[in-house]
């Protein structure tokens, strides 16, 4: 069962160098926002910020997003997602709470603080890909940087890199409406990474796309990641999409945290009836680990390896070659423990 | 959402109307000797208006100042700042650069020849439209050419290349500031309202006293009429950038200024290009119009010819001002429909084909006009005029069929035009105050019963009722049989794709041409007077009639349509019951517009004798009064608004019961 990380394993988390924390963040739409939630305090339940006319759409939110990792915030269609993620970078200004960046306040940023630090820090993939139709597709990536004022020989030849990196060279003199949907996003994922972003968001970027071509785009992405190693915070109403990203996973219901942890976490100790529906019908061997299904080192030394990290779907093709069991590894190659080939078919057959 | 309180008011509606319509009726009826004020305003209350305006303008002209220089000094410059491009693009196009003044002016260097004119025109039209729309400028303005309305053509296309790019810019700054701060975008609205709709005669009085008489006076008075649809198109643009781009351009870092015109510019470009077309379609009709101070050109040429009843010539000038509005409209058209495709190939001549050719033929031309005569300006030999054709055809139908005319026009006068304007004009003023307070509270609440009854309040206190109903009296009888015509011919085009695309065509045309050109065939057929005045309105106001219609009966869901289908109605009961029904919000639209139309274009007939307040600010214009002219525009200003706060309040409504729009 994974709580809420109570403030003070935060802060410890902040201290060993999270990347973005937030704390207690709120947004409410409305009149007198900030007085109302001041004077309701504790009592700011949903139906009371109504009763005053406000709409709350981030309620109380308290999470953190490590160096280096894939967090997904999951939520249906006006669960908040969208607003949080915009809450983390200032696009929208919260009504109370904290955003800290590498320990520093963004909310008490100065306007050009905040521009210096989106100039530099941070990138950003749109749903709708938010390409200027007026630009290139090498002036699309590029504009980030020129805006920065990077001269043109050098902020060209960066983008260039950039559209190689996500694989769509040769194109660079293309206009946004000539290029499909995926092609389009690919533009818009090289864009944001052409400042080198620290923190890279991506809201519900393979949302708008056909489902074969999100798969693809999502193959595309694990790629990047690999050789990227930015700290992400990814934003999408799939929970398909978020167990076979995530390194964590924040799943958002009306506008507060409903549960947040790793994908097996989630899938196999769902805090609530409501996280229950969306785990139901995923696969479990899709994301118990290796680590979780395996049993004490016993008996003599099966000659298969694999890793402790890998899922059980993973692990389940090298017992096609008639192997009864597997030496578990850890990431130095010690062994921790064997996977039983029984105890692998029952969790697939257990679905 | 807020809702308004639903009320149980079929019953208690339908007995307020009948009421209040009884208590209108028995006080026109019988108030006569008990309310005599209610009829005549009392003169007593009177609002001097027109006095104090005109004072003003006295007070600004002479006394105004702002310690450094007098607000008549700032005018003045401004004048002469604007001069300065002015007389820069006339020379170029027509009088040539000279040195020197008066009869001691040496010509330094020639105006551009019609050769060159003609053949921008056509590069323009090739770069922008291919090799259809080249040929069709170059028709165009050889069609001007042929006819010996160059010299005038030129004049007033110099006006409209100063006018249009200050109209552009000072309307985008305008929108700009209006998107940027809310205060700003609430003080300029009802400013923008009134600009669009007082008639423009109006404001060319005041304009004419603070700027003189000239052509930049014109051109102010064509920054004011041009100025406020690319004001609202600019605002309306930016707020409709999709909120991703603008998230967009915050993540990386704009500032407000590269957020400005770095993105919300250049992503809204559709839109704006929209409003440049405006822009420059409303200046060529505002040239024409400012021809009456100063601004010279073919509207000048119309005027004089009406003036002196020489139809051919007018006719002629009037087919120069067409050839020329549908020149500059297809081609502003294609610029705006023109996307920018990455450059092929490099190298200067490769990359500006069409920059390049237009700058050696512009040279060539300049040489060759020197060698040729001819080329540079073509010779009166070659000129055609069918000013006398056309006079004789004029002479030949009013030979032939003046009795056939003569009968039509008298029966609609005496059975139609007559006894209606009797009617209104007999109407108590106070009672028609309390009844479009009464309307104006059903549609729309108490607010919407406010403004009207205080903007008629208005029209009475400023002595302007009995003129204001006879403009309503001609307007009304326009507007009605404008849409008796236009809904027809709506319907037909909606059902029937081969009636639709040549009426497309017919009415995207008329609606490109100036008012003025309206009154020459009409005055031609039927002489000077309210007939001539309702024909020429009609003609005008017919096309928002048409083009809603259509308009609302195709955007009419096919499902629905094809459900009636589905529950075996015949054709007619589709059109009837469920596409008119539904269309209904935008054939009210069309209304509206088709009034408005008709009161811009009801001002404009006060050239061929109408008694309503178009004449009163024609006459005004005409005796330099500012005030009364003022006061008499503002009041066909306020017909214009309650009619359209009136209508718009009637179309929500239906909107809301047709369930298409959340009351």
């Amino acid at each position: 069962m994974t709580e809420l990380p109570a403030p003070d394993a935060i802060s410890a988390n902040a201290a060993e160098g999270a990347k973005l924390v937030c704390r207690n963040l709120w947004k409410l739409f409305g009149p007198r926002a900030r007085e109302t939630l001041a004077a309701l305090g504790d009592a700011a339940t949903p139906e009371r910020l109504a009763a005053s006319g406000l709409v709350p759409a981030v309620r109380d939110v308290t999470l953190s997003v490590r160096e280096g990792e894939i967090f997904v915030i999951m939520g249906l269609s006006g669960s908040g997602k969208s607003t949080l993620v915009r809450l983390m970078s200032r696009l929208v200004e919260p009504t109370a709470g904290e955003v800290l960046f590498h320990n520093r306040d963004l909310l008490s940023a100065s306007d050009a603080e905040m521009i210096e630090i989106r100039r530099h820090k941070m990138g950003m993939v749109f749903q709708h890909f938010a390409l200027l139709p007026h630009l290139t597709v090498l002036d699309n990536v590029a504009f980030p940087l020129d805006v920065q004022g990077v001269p043109r020989a050098e902020r060209e030849a960066r983008a260039r890199k950039m559209i190689a990196l996500v694989g769509l060279g040769g194109r660079e003199s293309s206009l946004p409406r000539q290029l499909s949907g995926g092609q389009q996003q690919r533009v818009g994922i090289a864009r944001s990474l052409a400042v080198e972003p620290e923190l890279w968001f991506l809201d519900e970027p393979f949302s708008a796309l056909d489902p074969l071509i999100r798969r693809e785009m999502q193959d595309e992405f694990i790629r990047l990641q690999s050789v990227l190693k930015k700290t992400i915070v990814f934003i999408t109403h799939d929970f398909d999409e978020a167990i076979r990203l995530a390194d964590r996973i924040a799943i958002m219901k009306d506008g507060a945290i409903v549960q947040q942890g790793t994908p097996e976490e989630i899938v196999l100790q769902p805090a609530t009836d409501y996280v229950r529906e969306f785990t139901r019908a995923v696969p479990r061997a899709k994301v118990v680990r290796v680590a979780t299904a395996m049993r004490k080192a016993s008996g003599a030394e099966p000659a298969g390896t694999i890793s402790a990290r890998a899922t059980i779907a993973e692990a389940a093709p090298k017992f096609l070659e008639g192997a009864t069991a597997l030496r578990v590894t850890d990431d130095d190659g010690r062994t921790v423990g064997h996977l039983i080939r029984e105890d692998v078919v029952a969790l697939m057959l257990g679905g | 959402m807020r809702r308004r309180p639903t009320d149980e008011r079929d019953l208690s509606g339908w007995a307020g109307w009948a009421l209040t319509l009884a208590l209108f009726v028995g006080l026109w009826l019988y108030g006569g000797q008990l309310f005599p004020w209610a009829f005549d305003y009392p003169r007593s209350i009177s609002i001097p208006a027109a006095r104090w305006i005109t004072s003003f303008t006295k007070w600004l002209l002479n006394e105004a100042t702002f310690g450094l220089f007098t607000f008549a000094e700032l005018t003045r410059f401004i004048a002469a700042v604007l001069d300065v491009p002015y007389r820069f693009v006339l020379s170029l196009l027509s009088t040539g650069f000279q040195s020197g003044e008066g009869s001691q002016a040496v010509q330094i260097l020639p105006p551009l020849s019609w050769v060159a004119v003609i053949g921008t025109g056509a590069i323009l039209g090739g770069y922008a439209g291919g090799a259809r729309l080249a040929a069709l400028v170059a028709g165009c303005l050889t069609f001007v050419l042929v006819f010996g309305q160059w010299q005038s053509a030129m004049v007033t296309l110099a006006s409209i290349l100063v006018a249009v790019p200050l109209g552009v810019a000072g309307g985008l700054l305008l929108g700009i500031l209006a998107f940027r701060h809310s205060w700003f975008e609430r003080a300029i609205r009802p400013v923008l309202d009134l600009m669009q709709t007082i008639p423009v005669f109006a404001y060319l009085v005041p304009i004419l006293i603070l700027f003189g008489f000239g052509p930049t006076a014109a051109v102010v008075a064509t920054l004011i009429y041009a100025m406020p649809p690319m004001t609202r198109i600019t605002e309306l643009a930016l707020r409709r950038v999709p909120a991703e781009l603008t998230d967009l351009g915050r993540m990386v870092g704009c500032t407000r200024r590269q957020m400005m015109w770095r993105v919300l510019v250049p992503a809204s470009k559709d839109p704006l290009m929209v409003g440049v077309n405006q822009v420059i379609m409303l200046s060529l009709n505002m040239v024409i119009i400012a021809s009456m101070i100063g601004a010279g050109g073919l509207g000048f040429d119309v005027l004089a010819a009406l003036r002196r009843l020489d139809f051919g010539a007018g006719l002629e000038a009037g087919l120069a001002i067409v050839a020329l509005a549908v020149a500059l409209d297809r081609l502003s058209q294609a610029f705006a429909r023109l996307r920018n495709e990455p450059a092929r190939g490099n190298g200067p001549v490769a990359r500006h084909p069409y920059l390049l050719s237009g700058v050696a033929l512009i040279l060539a031309a300049g040489l060759a006009g020197l060698a040729v005569p001819a080329l540079q300006t073509w010779p009166d030999a070659f000129e055609l005029s069918t000013g006398a054709f056309w006079s004789n055809v004029v002479q030949w139908i009013n030979v032939n069929f003046f009795d056939t005319i003569e009968a039509v026009k008298n029966a609609v006068l005496l059975n139609l035009l007559v006894p209606f304007k009797r009617f209104l004009g007999g109407l108590p003023w106070a009672g028609v105050t309390a009844l479009l307070a009464y309307v104006g509270w059903r549609l729309g609440g108490w607010r919407l019963a406010v403004l009207v009854a205080s903007l008629a309040g208005l029209i009475a206190a400023t002595g302007q009722w009995e003129k204001a109903a006879i403009t309503v009296y001609l307007c009304g009888i326009s507007t009605v049989f404008a849409m008796l015509i236009g809904v027809p011919i709506g319907i037909l085009a909606s059902e029937r794709e081969g009636v639709w695309a040549p009426v497309r065509i017919i009415i995207d045309t008329l609606q490109t041409l100036p008012s003025f050109v309206y009154l020459m065939p009409a005055v031609m057929l039927f002489r000077v007077g309210d007939f001539t005045a309702m024909i020429a309105v009609v003609a005008y106001a017919v096309v928002p009639a048409v083009r809603y219609t259509v308009l609302g009966l195709k955007g009419v869901d096919p499902r629905l349509t094809e459900a009636g289908r589905a529950m075996g109605c015949t054709p007619g009961q589709i059109l009837w019951r469920i596409k008119l029904r539904l269309a209904l919000p935008e054939i009210l639209l069309g209304l509206n517009q088709t009034v408005m139309f008709a009161l811009s274009m009801l001002v404009i007939t006060a050239l061929v004798g109408t008694r309503d307040l178009g004449q009163e600010v024609y006459i005004a214009l005409t005796k330099a009064d500012p005030g009364r002219g003022l006061v008499a525009g503002l009041a066909v200003a306020f017909i214009a608004i309650i009619t359209d706060r009136l209508i718009s309040a009637s179309a929500r409504a239906a909107r809301a019961r047709l369930g298409l729009e959340a009351a």
